[in-house]
């Protein structure tokens, strides 16, 4: 059976027919869809929502050593927190099949870093696969778990952004039950004690150099001779971008096991050709293997080593030029940055914390990361998910050093879903050390950024079962804070008054700004709640308005200047009557319809 | 022969669905097909596109190179003008004659550009349609999408395609009588 599939959708497709029983993710781009999927495969497979990278990872690791075929998904930043249980667990091995995604982001399309995670591989000692596209990740995925069950080790199966959400026509197959495999108690194994752990160090190195004659007679690696001079050996998407550019005017070896690497046939190819081209995107690590080999080529000193490639940069690259184009009028063309939604509970608190002087406001990832620019500039700082509350506590601590006669006061930023992710750890911090910082939770009541997932905060799970109804206030408590707030956000006088409050506290507090996304769809618990939001709409009256430009400080896209009439206006398609703007407006000219 | 489909717009502009309903329209009718696009944080009201290539040889790349896309459909006007350099030479462009204003626009720091349309007729085969008023005559905005498809259909020769077959495969039973009636429109426009 064909079916037209996202790379993501192909994984998910590939560890049900691999007969995964056990799943769980965080969301993140480009690896989101991956869970999601899996979860319409309910029945077969129990799917997750894990509060965190390395809480979903050791979720399906328990899985798996219970006897399960089991994986986790996440986008590569992710794999850093999960890093701790992948480096011990390739010691312990596992019992049940367990295969590990990380989804790559060369180009950084929605991520804070590039790296490259294939790195992972030889650092943790796991082996690793590289699909290029959908049919090699459904196929991948079936025989990484083969081999994490033939090999008794976790394996890492790394896709990027253009695999992950790039679609191509898979062949399916069925469902092959794998059971559940008998659990036995084995503490030599399982319990990672310096002599235990000693003593599983030399089966690692075993499997390594037994997972080196694996890749070696892998057909994942394979050679395309076209009888050329011209050797291109890639991975990934590269291949098929080299494929694109060569033609059968290069002879191919296509990696697709890249950890550990095929030497033996890496050696043969290159002695086959006269020229070689190394094709993979970001670190040198197929070149790498090859220079150790002895072999000369062309890599990372001709293609680019950041962003992502395609066949133009290729082109480019090789030939000096790529297609001749058809060029625009660059003048003709103005940016179009990414904006808070119209409606957005992130607005009216990041407008009064921007008009806020002698704060740092420490950040963190969300959609409301985009409080760090104009109109707002309300952001200083936004490094990883969870920082904001620890980085504003240590920042805090060095302010309150200095002697100022007006320390500097660090207002702290997070959404529910990041709080849950890594916040609470970082608030015991706060309220074990005590540091004055303003904590605040923007409580949009879902997972924005990647598509609206629920969290531990939203009341559902994954599959849309009823989970507790968390208590923020409670929860803030019990970690120490006992000055804790929770407001509306679209309350401008509101939202003010609650940060004259706690910036007038010498001891720290918590903020509950709690307000759903604009774009949520609502349950029950929320319509109740929120009965009459975002059903309203807003107009300027035109004869009130004195054209002053104050409403464009909200930062709202339903909102423009009529430069020729010298008068604001609002779209009512777009408007969705959250009242922001009618509360900044001077002369009370934006009324509700 | 693959050929390459450039289809860009602003995020929720339904971009994504149009690809959808072509990519499988294009696999059901024996092609290979690969199609691209990305989404994440940069699309939240920013510039999106998504890539259709097909053929009756297999597709490598599943990403159009500059200068590499046969046809362009712009769901907006300026995007028409941000994509064109992926435009072959002698290429095809299908523009909704409809903007979207973005944000230094809206916060008043420039004006939207004039003669944008004036600007790709000089350089490319353009055909300017107003998928907006006629969605709106559908009684429907959203329908710009399936509108644009149907033109972008048309131009591609692709009509014998059983494309009513493959909207009421995919869509929800209640939106399916008004996309078809969009698709026909949307055929009717070029």
């Amino acid at each position: 059976m064909k079916k037209l599939m996202t790379g993501n959708e192909a994984v998910a497709r590939g560890a049900w027919e691999a007969g995964v029983k056990y799943a769980s993710a965080y969301p993140g781009t480009p690896s989101t869809e991956i869970l999601e999927t899996i979860a319409e495969y309910k029945g077969d497979i129990l799917a997750e929502g894990g509060v965190n990278e390395k809480v979903a990872f050791e979720a399906a690791m328990g899985a798996a050593i219970a006897g399960a075929r089991s994986l986790a998904a996440m986008k590569h930043v992710g794999l850093n927190v999960a890093a701790d249980p992948l480096f011990s667990m390739a010691y312990t091995g596992t019992n049940g099949g367990f295969v590990v995604i990380t989804a790559d982001e060369p180009g950084q399309h929605s991520s804070q870093n590039e790296q490259d995670n294939r790195n992972y591989a030889p650092f943790a000692k796991v082996p690793l696969f590289e699909p290029g596209d959908s049919q090699e990740c459904r196929d991948m995925v079936k025989e990484a778990f083969r081999v994490s069950e033939d090999y008794d080790t976790p394996v890492l199966v790394r896709m990027t952004t253009r695999t992950s959400h790039s679609k191509g026509i898979v062949e399916c197959g069925d469902r092959v039950e794998a059971g559940i495999r008998e659990y036995r108690k084995d503490a030599a194994k399982y319990v990672g004690v310096p002599a235990n752990a000693r003593a599983r160090r030399l089966v690692v190195e075993d499997r390594m150099r037994r997972l080196a004659d694996y890749s070696e007679a892998s057909p994942l690696n394979y050679v395309e001779d076209n009888r050329s001079e011209v050797g291109v050996i890639a991975s990934g998407t590269a291949f098929f971008f080299a494929k694109e550019v060569f033609g059968s005017t290069a002879s191919y070896l296509k990696l697709g096991f890249t950890h550990p690497m095929p030497a033996g046939k890496i050696r043969q190819f290159c002695a086959s050709v006269k020229k070689i081209y190394v094709i993979e995107e970001n670190d040198p690590v197929i070149e790498t293997q090859v220079r150790l080999l002895g072999f000369d080529c062309l890599g990372k000193n001709l293609f680019p080593f950041c962003g992502e490639l395609s066949s133009d940069i290729l082109r480019r690259s090789v030939s000096g030029a790529c297609f001749d184009a058809t060029e625009a009028d660059p003048a003709k063309v103005v940016p179009r940055p990414p904006t808070l939604c119209a409606g957005c509970p992130h607005r009216g608190f990041f407008y009064e914390l921007g008009r806020r002087r002698n704060v740092m406001v420490s950040g963190d990832i969300g959609c409301y990361t985009l409080g760090f620019a104009e109109p707002y500039n309300a952001m200083d700082t936004c490094i990883c998910m969870g920082a904001s509350i620890s980085a504003g506590h240590g920042a805090q601590q060095v302010f309150d050093m200095r002697g100022d006669e007006k320390p500097r006061r660090v207002v702290s930023v997070l959404g529910d879903s990041t709080f849950f992710h890594t916040g609470i750890n970082s608030l015991l911090m706060v309220g074990y050390n005590r540091s004055r910082t303003v904590n605040v939770i923007l409580d949009n009541r879902i997972t924005g950024m990647t598509g609206h997932q629920q969290n531990p905060g939203s009341g559902y799970t994954l599959d849309g079962g009823r989970a507790p109804d968390l208590d923020f206030e409670a929860l803030a408590r019990a970690c120490g804070i006992s000055r804790v707030r929770t407001i509306d956000p679209n309350d401008l006088k509101l939202v003010k008054e609650t940060l004259d409050w706690a910036l007038g506290l010498d001891e720290p507090t918590v903020i509950i700004a709690r307000w759903p996304c604009a774009l949520k769809r609502f349950s029950p618990e929320d319509k109740a709640e929120f009965a009459g939001a975002f059903q309203s709409r807003y107009r300027v009256d035109r004869e009130t308005c004195i054209g002053c430009k104050a409403c464009l400080r909200s930062g709202c896209p339903a909102i423009s200047f009529d430069s020729a009439a010298k008068k604001s206006g609002i779209d009512p398609d777009q408007c969705v009557g959250c009242g922001v703007c009618a509360q900044i407006c001077p002369k009370s000219a934006i009324v509700r319809e | 022969m693959v050929k390459s489909i450039l289809l860009v717009g602003v995020g929720g502009q339904g971009t994504i669905l149009a690809a959808k309903l072509l990519s499988t329209g294009l696999m059901e009718a024996g092609y290979d097909v690969k199609m691209s696009e990305i989404h994440g944080m940069s699309q939240r009201g920013g510039s999106v596109s998504s890539q259709v290539r097909y053929g009756d040889e297999k597709v490598h790349s599943p990403v159009i190179e500059v200068g590499g896309a046969d046809i362009l459909v712009s769901f907006e006007q300026m995007e028409a003008l941000r994509w064109l350099r992926f435009l072959k030479p002698g290429g095809k462009a299908i523009v909704n004659d409809y903007r979207i204003k973005p944000m230094p626009v809206v916060s008043g720091k420039v004006e939207y550009p004039e003669g944008i349309l004036e600007e790709l007729r000089s350089k490319t085969e353009a055909s300017v349609v107003n998928a907006a008023a006629e969605a709106s005559r559908l009684g429907n905005p959203k329908v710009m999408n399936v509108i644009l498809l149907g033109a972008a259909i048309r131009s591609l020769g692709l009509t014998s395609i059983d494309w009513a077959r493959i909207i009421r495969e995919n869509l929800k039973p209640a939106f399916v009588d008004l996309n078809l009636m969009a698709l026909e429109v949307g055929m009717g426009l070029v």
